[in-house]
C-alpha cells in the first residue's frame, strides 16, 4: 500500500453540538486502492466523521483535504460531485420504483423529453454488471432482499464515479454468504483504485478485508494500525482498557419451565416448532436470516398470528395475537428493528422506559407521572444509560444506549421470559458486554432469556442451549458443550440444501 | 464573525421552537393594539374569545387525533349534526333539554366511534374514513332539519350568554374543554398512549398498548368535543343550522398545527392548540378592525398557516 496516491486527508477535525463534543481532533488519511477501517465504540465519533465527509455536517475545527487541497463539503450534492459516495445503514432507495429507476433517479436518460426506458435499463444492466450482481433492472426495489438492496445502493454510488466509497456497517444486516459476496465486490473495487472507508463492529472482518485501521475513541483518533493487528489489541485501543471476557456468561442450574411452545405452525413461515424455556436459562436461537426465527418469536409474543399449535406460560395457554395477554403473563420482546419497532424515537427516555408499564402506573385513573419518572430514573441508572437527562429524546442516543432503553422497559415490567431478537446488532463491544452482563443478572434472578442472533460467536458464547432453525423448522438442539460453530452451521444449512433439491 | 453567527443561530431557533406560537400571538396582539385603538379593550378581547371558542373546542378534539398521526375531517359536520339533533329532540320530539343534550353528545360520540371502527378495524386511511363521515353527518343534519334552522331550547341557549353581563359562557366552556384535553393528554393512560401510537405505532403495539382500542377512544373524544362545539355554536346563534360550522374542520386542523403539533404524529399540546385557535381569532378580529376586506382576510390566513408549518419544519431541522 505504501506509496499509493493519497486522496483524502483529515486534519484535527472537531465538531461540537450543544452540550456534546462529538469530535475533538481527528486525523485520518485515505489512499487510492485501500480499504481503511474506522473502528470505535458507538459514540466514538465515527458517524460524525463520515457525516462531515458526506456533507451532512460542517466541521467547527480542522480541515478536510482532497487531493492535497482543502475543500469545504457543504451539501451531500457537493460530496457527490467531489467523488465521495456514502452508503448508510438506512438505504436511500425508493422501494416502490424499479432498480433501473432508482439507479437513474434524478437524471433519467431522455428522448424527445420523455424518459427513454430502454436506454435506462441498458445503463442499469451495465452498472449492475460492474458490481457483479444478477438483478433484473425492472424488479421493484421493495421485492429485493436487504443484501441485494445494498448491492443496488453500491451500484448507484458507482454510477456517480465515486473515488471514495464510505460504507457504514454494511455487514450488520447480511448473512454469512452475503458478507462473502460483499467482500469480493469490495476487493474488486479496491483493486480498481477506489478508496474505501469501511466501518464495522465485527473485528474478525478487519483482517480479512482491511489494509489499515484508524481507531477512534471519545471523539479523537487514538492510533492508526495495520489491519493485521490482533483483535485483543484492537479492543484495547477501542475501549481504552482491556476487556477480560467478551462473553461473560455465568450459567446456573435451570429451574422450572416457564415458557412452553408446542407445534407452532404458520403456513409459509414456520411449522411444528416446539421448545421449552426454563427459569435461569439463556436459550440461543440460531439459523440463517430468513429461517423463520423472528417470525416464531413474534408469533409467540402475540405480535403476529399462527395457524396451529400452542404457547404456554407457567402451564397456562396464551391467547393468539394478544400482546397484552403475553405481556401480562410475563413475556417480553425486544424486537430486531430497534428504531422501527422498539422505540418512540421522538419521545424522551422516561416516556420510552415507561411504555410497557404505562397501563399499570395508574392512580385513580390518572397516570402517576412522578412515580413513572422515578422508576425510569432507577432503571436507567441500573442499565448505565449514558444520557444528559431523562428528558432527552431517544433519537439522539447512540445505538447501544437505545437498546438498553428497549430492554429497560421490559425490566420495569419485570418480564420473566425476555425474547431478545438480535440484541447487539450495530452495538459496540463495550455496550455488548454490558448487555451480556445484564442477561446474566436477569437469569441469576430466575428470569429466562430466548436470544435470537445471527452473530454465531455471541450465540455460542452466551447460550446454555442452542436451538437451530432452518426453513421454518426447528432442526436441532445443542447444549453448550456440543455447540460449536461447525455444528450449528451444519444444522442451519443442511435442511436448506435438501429443500432445494426437491 | 462566522463563529458568532454559528453560536447565535441555535439560540434564535430554540426560542422559535419552544415559544413559536405563543410568541407569534404576542407579536400579533402588540401590533394590533398599536394599529387599532379598539383592539385592546375588554369588550373586544372577550369578543375574540367568543370567536375562538368554537374553533378551539373542535381543535382540542382534533389534537387527540393528530397526535396519533390521524386526521379528522368530520368535526365540523358532526358539530352541526349534534346541534341539530339537540334542537330537534328538544323542540320537535319534545324531550326535556338535559335529555336532548345527552342525546346530542351521544351522536357526536357515535360518529367518532364509527370513524374509529373504519380506521382501526376496516384499515381505512383516516382521511377517507372521516371524509365519508363529513358527508354522512352533514347530510343527516340536513335530513333531520329538513334543511331549515331549528330554534334551540332556551335553557341551552344560555350557553351563548354572558355571566354577570360580561363574561361570555363560550369562553368558559372553551377553558373547561381545554383543561379536560390537557389532563387527558398529560395525565391519563389513553393520552400517553396517543403520543406513543403517533410516535411509533408498531413500538406501541409491541409494548402492549391496545392500539385499536386506543384509536376508538381518540376518535370518540374528537366526536364528543365536536358535539360540544356544535352546541356552543348553536347556542350563540340561538338556533341550530344544518350548514353551520362548514369548513371549520380545516380551521381546527390549522389551529392544532399552528399550535405546534406535527401531522406526522407524536407531538402536540392542548395549550399550543389554544394558542393556535387564538391566533386565528385575533387575526380575523384584527383584520376586521382594520377594515380589511373578507376576501383579503382569507389570503392572510392562508399565509399564516403556511408560515406556521414552515416554523414547524424549521424547528425540526433545528433539533436535527
Amino acid at each position: 500500500m505504501n506509496g499509493a496516491e493519497e486522496i483524502l486527508r483529515v486534519e484535527g477535525l472537531g465538531k461540537t453540538f450543544p452540550g456534546v463534543v462529538a469530535l475533538d481532533g481527528v486525523d485520518f488519511d485515505l489512499r487510492a486502492g485501500e480499504v481503511h477501517v474506522l473502528l470505535g465504540e458507538n459514540g466514538a465519533g465515527k458517524s460524525t466523521l463520515i457525516k462531515m465527509l458526506s456533507g451532512a455536517y460542517q466541521p467547527d475545527a480542522g480541515r478536510i483535504l482532497l487531493d492535497g487541497s482543502p475543500v469545504h463539503i457543504r451539501t451531500a450534492a457537493e460530496a457527490r460531485r467531489l467523488g465521495i459516495a456514502t452508503i448508510y445503514q438506512e438505504f436511500n432507495l425508493v422501494p416502490q420504483l424499479t432498480v433501473a429507476e432508482n439507479l437513474a433517479l434524478g437524471r433519467p436518460p431522455r428522448r424527445f423529453g420523455f424518459v427513454d426506458t430502454r436506454r435506462m435499463h441498458d445503463q442499469a444492466r451495465e452498472l449492475l454488471d460492474r458490481v457483479g450482481i444478477d438483478v433484473d433492472p425492472r424488479a421493484r426495489v421493495a421485492e429485493l432482499g436487504i443484501a441485494r438492496m445494498q448491492m443496488v445502493e453500491i451500484a448507484k454510488a458507482l454510477a456517480l464515479d465515486a473515488r471514495v466509497l464510505i460504507m457504514d456497517e454494511p455487514t450488520a444486516v447480511l448473512t454469512t454468504g452475503e458478507v462473502e459476496r460483499l467482500f469480493t465486490m469490495v476487493r474488486q473495487l479496491r483493486d480498481r483504485g477506489v478508496a474505501i472507508v469501511f466501518i464495522t463492529h465485527h473485528l474478525e472482518e478487519i483482517a480479512r478485508l482491511g489494509d489499515r485501521v484508524t481507531v477512534l475513541r471519545d471523539g479523537r483518533s487514538v492510533r492508526e494500525v495495520p489491519a493485521t493487528t490482533p483483535q485483543d489489541e484492537l479492543v484495547r485501543l477501542m475501549v481504552g482498557r482491556p476487556i477480560d471476557q467478551q462473553y461473560p456468561r455465568a450459567a446456573g442450574d435451570p429451574g422450572a419451565p416457564l415458557l412452553k411452545v408446542s407445534g407452532l405452525t404458520r403456513a409459509g413461515a414456520f411449522a411444528g416448532v416446539s421448545f421449552e424455556i426454563r427459569a435461569g436459562e439463556v436459550v440461543g436461537l440460531a439459523g440463517l436470516v430468513g429461517a423463520g426465527r423472528t417470525e416464531v418469536a413474534r408469533a409467540v409474543f402475540g405480535a403476529d398470528p399462527y395457524d396451529s399449535g400452542e404457547v404456554l406460560m407457567d402451564g397456562r395457554p396464551l391467547p393468539r395475537t394478544n400482546v397484552r395477554a403475553a405481556m401480562e403473563a410475563g413475556l417480553g420482546l425486544v424486537p430486531e428493528d430497534r428504531k422501527g419497532q422498539g422505540l418512540v424515537l421522538g419521545a424522551d427516555v422516561a416516556e420510552n422506559l415507561g411504555l410497557v408499564t404505562l397501563s399499570r402506573s395508574g392512580r385513580g385513573g390518572f397516570v402517576d407521572r412522578a412515580g413513572r419518572r422515578k422508576e425510569a430514573g432507577e432503571v436507567a441508572g441500573r442499565l448505565g444509560v449514558r444520557m444528559s437527562n431523562l428528558g432527552q429524546e431517544v433519537r439522539t442516543l447512540s445505538g447501544g444506549n437505545q437498546q438498553k432503553i428497549v430492554i429497560g422497559k421490559w425490566l420495569l415490567a419485570d418480564a420473566r421470559v425476555l425474547i431478545l431478537d438480535e440484541p447487539t446488532r450495530g452495538i459496540d463491544v463495550g455496550a455488548k458486554v454490558e448487555i451480556y452482563q445484564l442477561i446474566n443478572s436477569l437469569t441469576a434472578s430466575g428470569h429466562a432469556v430466548l436470544m435470537i442472533s445471527s452473530d454465531l460467536p455471541e450465540i455460542l458464547g452466551m447460550s446454555d442451549r442452542v436451538l437451530v432453525m432452518a426453513r421454518g423448522r426447528l432442526v436441532g438442539e445443542l447444549d453448550a458443550a456440543q455447540a460449536t460453530q461447525d455444528a450449528v452451521m451444519a444444522l442451519a444449512v443442511t435442511e436448506v440444501e435438501e429443500t432445494r433439491v426437491h | 464573525m462566522s463563529t458568532n453567527v454559528l453560536t447565535r443561530r441555535p439560540a434564535v431557533r430554540s426560542l422559535l421552537a419552544e415559544n413559536g406560537a405563543l410568541g407569534a400571538l404576542i407579536v400579533l396582539a402588540v401590533a394590533l393594539s398599536l394599529l387599532s385603538p379598539d383592539f385592546l379593550t375588554v369588550t373586544n378581547l372577550l369578543n375574540v374569545g367568543v370567536q375562538a371558542a368554537v374553533t378551539a373546542i373542535l381543535a382540542f378534539g382534533a389534537t387527540f387525533v393528530i397526535i396519533t398521526a390521524g386526521i379528522d375531517l368530520s368535526v365540523g359536520a358532526v358539530a352541526a349534526l349534534s346541534a341539530i339533533v339537540l334542537a330537534w329532540t328538544a323542540t320537535e320530539a319534545g324531550l326535556p333539554w338535559p335529555v336532548a343534550t345527552v342525546v346530542a353528545l351521544v351522536v357526536g360520540l357515535a360518529c367518532g366511534l364509527v370513524n374509529a371502527a373504519l380506521i382501526a378495524y376496516g384499515k381505512l386511511p383516516p382521511f377517507i374514513a372521516t371524509l365519508a363521515m363529513l358527508g354522512v353527518a352533514r347530510g343527516l343534519a340536513l335530513v333531520v332539519s329538513q334543511g331549515s334552522p331549528i330554534t334551540m331550547p332556551d335553557a341551552v341557549s344560555h350557553l351563548g350568554d354572558t355571566i354577570g353581563g360580561y363574561l361570555p359562557v363560550p369562553v368558559l366552556v372553551m377553558a373547561l374543554m381545554g383543561i379536560i384535553a390537557a389532563v387527558i393528554l398529560n395525565r391519563t393512560y389513553p393520552g400517553r398512549a396517543m403520543y406513543a401510537i403517533g410516535g411509533n405505532e408498531e413500538a406501541a403495539r409491541l409494548s402492549g398498548i391496545a392500539v385499536n382500542r386506543q384509536k376508538l377512544v381518540t376518535y370518540a373524544l374528537s366526536g364528543v368535543f365536536a358535539a360540544v362545539a356544535g352546541i356552543v355554536l348553536a347556542s350563540r346563534l340561538a338556533s341550530a343550522q344544518p350548514q353551520a360550522a362548514s369548513g371549520y374542520e380545516l380551521d381546527a386542523i390549522a389551529a392544532v398545527v399552528i399550535g405546534g403539533a406535527s401531522l406526522s404524529g407524536g407531538k402536540g399540546r392542548a395549550f399550543g392548540t389554544l394558542v393556535g385557535a387564538l391566533i386565528l381569532a385575533v387575526l380575523r378580529n384584527g383584520l376586521n378592525l382594520l377594515s380589511v376586506s373578507s376576501f383579503w382576510q382569507q389570503v392572510v390566513i392562508g399565509v399564516v398557516i403556511a408560515l406556521a408549518v414552515l416554523l414547524d419544519t424549521l424547528r425540526r431541522r433545528g433539533a436535527n
